[in-house]
């Protein structure tokens, strides 16, 4: 019946990788800002949209603005 | 007639409107912004959020300090090599189109190549390349998109501010060790006699040790901390029966293990501490673009023009400013210190700082003090002080500003809990020296777990919750908070002092009227024509309030900056300006802003621009008579005492010409007669005021611009609702009496319990999530209850 000791030990070891993973998100940040990101996701679909719709003309226009500056 | 919208600010398009690609626009900026982005293909903008951009004010001053190697030193996060990070501070975020169009500022310029939004906090950080680009032309290029940042003095020396996340730690950690605790001390808690549990009972006993050790250690430092503090101070606060209860918790149970006396109590020890965090945690409520400690640094402006000895001018921080140097001050700039005046004139506002709505004229050789805006042309200034020691920020070196309000303030809780710590003792020895004579095997028993049972786990919760909820309902309805404490303090306010011009004035609405012979059409036309070509904030306001179609041209405009303007047509010509500036000698003291008009050289009459108050301004005051004595401080001249009379009950005491200093004595002696003072003001003439009061309230009418250092910020819009914040603190704290109650009978079962010696760790188990859950839904039932009252109120 000893395996219950290592049925013990794996349980706790990846309860223990589970809580690292959380410390380590809240180090990063992670819900410092827990708004943008939920807006920012939605975005990137329309952009690629956008460019891909009127991509010509952003080649065109981009290089005089650029001079203007 | 059908109101038209502005394509990209939302407006209502008043007098003009400009029609570009079958868009409306209310004027030349919205359209310009629209210009730009339609020819970058980010018009997607406009389909995120119809009306979203906002008008590109006129560049307040030049952003030529950006150039200042050491002013760029200081803002740039990151500058190596070809690249550089910025991070900016625009209030203007508010919407996902902002967040969008700022994230795609690639698209505006290619040297830009990277930008992030942190929309809670309404700060952009964007990387860029050196080459032919600079922090000018970034800032620059905001400003012209309608997102100018903020670059003012507190911006100059920002450290980046490490965040204290120890509270999520420790959450983190005390709900872990609870959950495996729990886990582990399961098969215990039915008392089967199994031949294997037995066998494993030990190993499992010791893991729970094991996972407690952190929770008391970490986790539960702070209640240590706050006890040892508090006892120091002779202060019995509710953390010292907390403290005493986890650790006899600690104590009981690593007795119980060792001598194997039973399981021991360490799923309740950290599920307590779990819970008082998660407590903790509730109250917290941070406002992230909201700064309740402002000062002066974040009105005055990061850089100034000085004039060096060889008569060319250079930018420099306003920190470096010298005695004796000379400064160049461009309209709608600010006076970084105080100083003479040595070259033009000086038309100065201090309505921010000092309360006086209307400006000050100054002339060469007189004083200038620090904090006032110039309106209209340019003068040269010679410092005479330092930042620092100018008159104005010597206000902020005041006892006032270092006070601490929290610790001089005993909560409601911890007023109860010294009773409550004495009682729960006193039973705990009455207990024990009845089982001594009953009993003695039982006495150590008996003791601790009074001890443990009577920890105040769900007194010690009500408050948070109850207050942490009422911080995010008062949010809702645009009244920030600073914390729970403050709300607490407003229960027991019993005087009310407010501010008059941008407290109880709008700053936004004028009332304008005509005083003198009625005007002719033609002459409104004219009139109406030359205010057109003027810049000065007086005339865009009596622009729009004219009444007249004719379009005509003008032959002849001239303006003399800050004195006035001419402008002719055919045979007619028209002056309008100061009294000075008309010719007109002032026969009757004019207390109010007002401007002349002087038709073909005959006087007419004038317009007398009047700050409207704000809506309801009565009402709030006799609601707020019932509980408070209620008290006007102005540092406005007297012109306004009758109308105010009229306005407010009796027995509402005015006083005028209050300087800063004044009104800060005036609440200290009000203190000292042991009142409870509330401060509702706007302006940095308040700053004292605020400081010292038991609550400083800002009244806001854009709460993303510049506020004093205060308690609490309220939105213009929620005037009305000040005596329902009020009335809402108190029911509050109505709701927590309650809990106090219901939490003692959960003490009072639990005490039987501990007192007859049978306290089993499953009762403790059970019981003390039940009290900590039942306050939880009871508090948060009863003031969402709350909140809705105020809603329908509405």
């Amino acid at each position: 019946m000893n395996v219950i000791y290592m049925l013990l030990a794996l349980s706790i070891i990846v309860a223990i990788i589970f809580f690292a993973a959380f410390i380590s998100a809240v180090k990063k940040g992670q819900y410092d800002d827990t708004y943008t990101p939920s807006v920012r996701i939605l975005f990137e679909d329309e952009l690629v949209k956008q460019a891909s719709k009127t991509h010509k003309i952003t080649t065109v226009k981009k290089s005089p603005k650029n001079s203007e500056n | 007639m059908k109101s038209l919208n502005c394509y990209h600010c939302g407006d209502v398009c008043e007098t003009v409107s400009l029609v570009f690609n079958e868009k409306n626009f209310c004027c030349n900026g919205c359209k310009t912004v629209y210009e730009i982005f339609s020819s970058n293909n980010l018009t997607y903008y406009y389909e995120l959020q119809s009306g979203a951009g906002s008008t590109p004010s006129m560049p307040s001053h030049s952003y030529d300090f950006l150039d200042n190697q050491e002013i760029l030193s200081k803002l740039l996060i990151f500058n190596e090599g070809n690249y550089q990070i910025v991070e900016l501070r625009i209030p203007n975020i508010h919407c996902s189109s902002c967040i969008w169009i700022l994230e795609n500022l690639g698209q505006l310029h290619s040297a830009i190549t990277k930008s992030e939004v942190n929309f809670p906090k309404k700060k952009v950080r964007i990387s860029y390349r050196k080459t032919d680009f600079s922090l000018k032309n970034l800032v620059e290029l905001l400003a012209k998109i309608g997102y100018e940042p903020n670059l003012r003095l507190e911006d100059y020396d920002q450290k980046q501010d490490k965040k204290n996340r120890s509270l999520i730690y420790q959450l983190g950690i005390a709900g872990f060790a609870f959950g495996n605790v729990m886990f582990l001390s399961f098969p215990e808690y039915f008392e089967v006699q199994e031949f294997w549990l037995d066998q494993y009972k030990g190993t499992f006993r010791w893991l729970m040790f094991a996972f407690s050790l952190p929770v008391l250690f970490y986790a539960a430092r702070d209640y240590f901390v706050s006890a040892y503090k508090g006892l120091r101070l002779k202060l019995l606060t509710i953390d010292v029966p907390i403290a005493l209860g986890i650790f006899t918790l600690f104590i009981r149970s690593t007795v119980d293990i060792v001598f194997d006396l039973g399981s021991g109590f360490f799923d309740s020890l950290t599920g307590l501490v779990f819970f008082l965090l998660l407590g903790r945690f509730f109250q917290q409520q941070t406002y992230n673009f909201l700064s309740f400690e402002r000062d002066y640094k974040s009105y005055f402006p990061m850089a100034v023009t000085k004039i060096l000895s060889d008569g060319s001018e250079e930018s420099i921080a306003v920190y470096r400013i010298q005695k004796g140097d000379r400064l160049w001050i461009r309209n709608m700039e600010l006076i970084p210190v105080d100083g003479l005046l040595l070259e033009g004139r000086a038309q100065l506002d201090y309505s921010f700082v000092s309360g006086e709505s209307d400006a000050v004229i100054k002339e060469k050789g007189d004083l200038l003090f620090a904090g006032g805006k110039q309106i209209g042309g340019a003068f040269e200034m010679k410092a005479l002080k330092s930042v620092s020691q100018s008159y104005l920020t010597q206000l902020w070196s005041n006892i006032a500003f270092s006070k601490n309000k929290i610790s001089e303030f005993q909560t409601l809780t911890d007023s109860i809990s010294k009773r409550f710590t004495l009682i729960v003792l006193s039973i705990a020895v009455i207990a024990s020296i009845f089982w001594m004579w009953y009993d003695p095997s039982k006495v150590l028993n008996v003791f601790t777990a009074v001890l443990i049972i009577a920890c105040p786990c769900a007194i010690a919760l009500a408050a948070p919750f109850t207050l942490g909820n009422m911080l995010r309902i008062f949010g809702h309805h645009k009244f920030y908070v600073k914390d729970t404490n403050t709300i607490e303090r407003m229960a027991q306010i019993d005087a009310a002092i407010f501010d008059k011009t941008g407290t109880l004035t709008s700053t936004q609405n004028n009332t304008i009227c005509y005083e003198g012979i009625p005007l002719t059409p033609d002459e409104t036309a004219i009139l109406k024509q030359t205010l057109r070509a003027s810049n000065h904030p007086l005339s865009h306001q009596l622009y729009h309030i004219l009444k007249s179609n004719d379009i005509l041209t003008l032959d002849e405009f001239y303006e003399e900056i800050g004195y006035g303007i001419e402008g002719k047509w055919e045979s007619h010509s028209i002056k309008i300006g100061s009294a000075n500036y008309i010719g007109k000698a002032i026969n009757n003291s004019f207390k109010d802003t007002s401007v002349h008009i002087c038709a073909d050289s005959e006087y007419k009459g004038c317009f007398v621009f009047k700050n409207e108050y704000r809506k309801g301004v009565s009402q709030v005051f006799k609601k707020l008579s019932d509980i408070v004595t209620l008290t006007v401080l102005s540092g406005d001249n007297s012109g306004e005492q009758t109308t105010l009379e009229k306005l407010l009950p009796r027995g509402t005491k005015l006083h005028f010409n209050q300087k800063p200093e004044q009104k800060l004595n005036f609440i200290k002696t009000l203190q000292n007669k042991g009142k409870k003072v509330v401060m509702i003001g706007d302006g940095l003439n308040d700053a004292g005021a605020l400081a010292q009061s038991d609550i400083g309230i800002v009244i806001s009418e854009n709460i993303n611009v510049f506020s004093p250092a205060c308690d609490g910020i309220l939105d213009a819009d929620q005037f009305l609702r000040i005596p329902d914040y009020f009335r809402m603190a108190k029911e509050a704290m109505q709701i927590i009496k309650w809990s106090f109650f219901v939490s003692l009978c959960y003490n009072v079962i639990g005490l039987y319990f501990a007192i007859t010696g049978q306290l089993a760790p499953v009762i403790a188990a059970v019981l003390m999530p039940i009290s900590s859950i039942t306050i939880v839904v009871f508090t948060t039932f009863a003031t969402t209850i709350l909140g809705k009252k105020l809603k329908r109120k509405t």
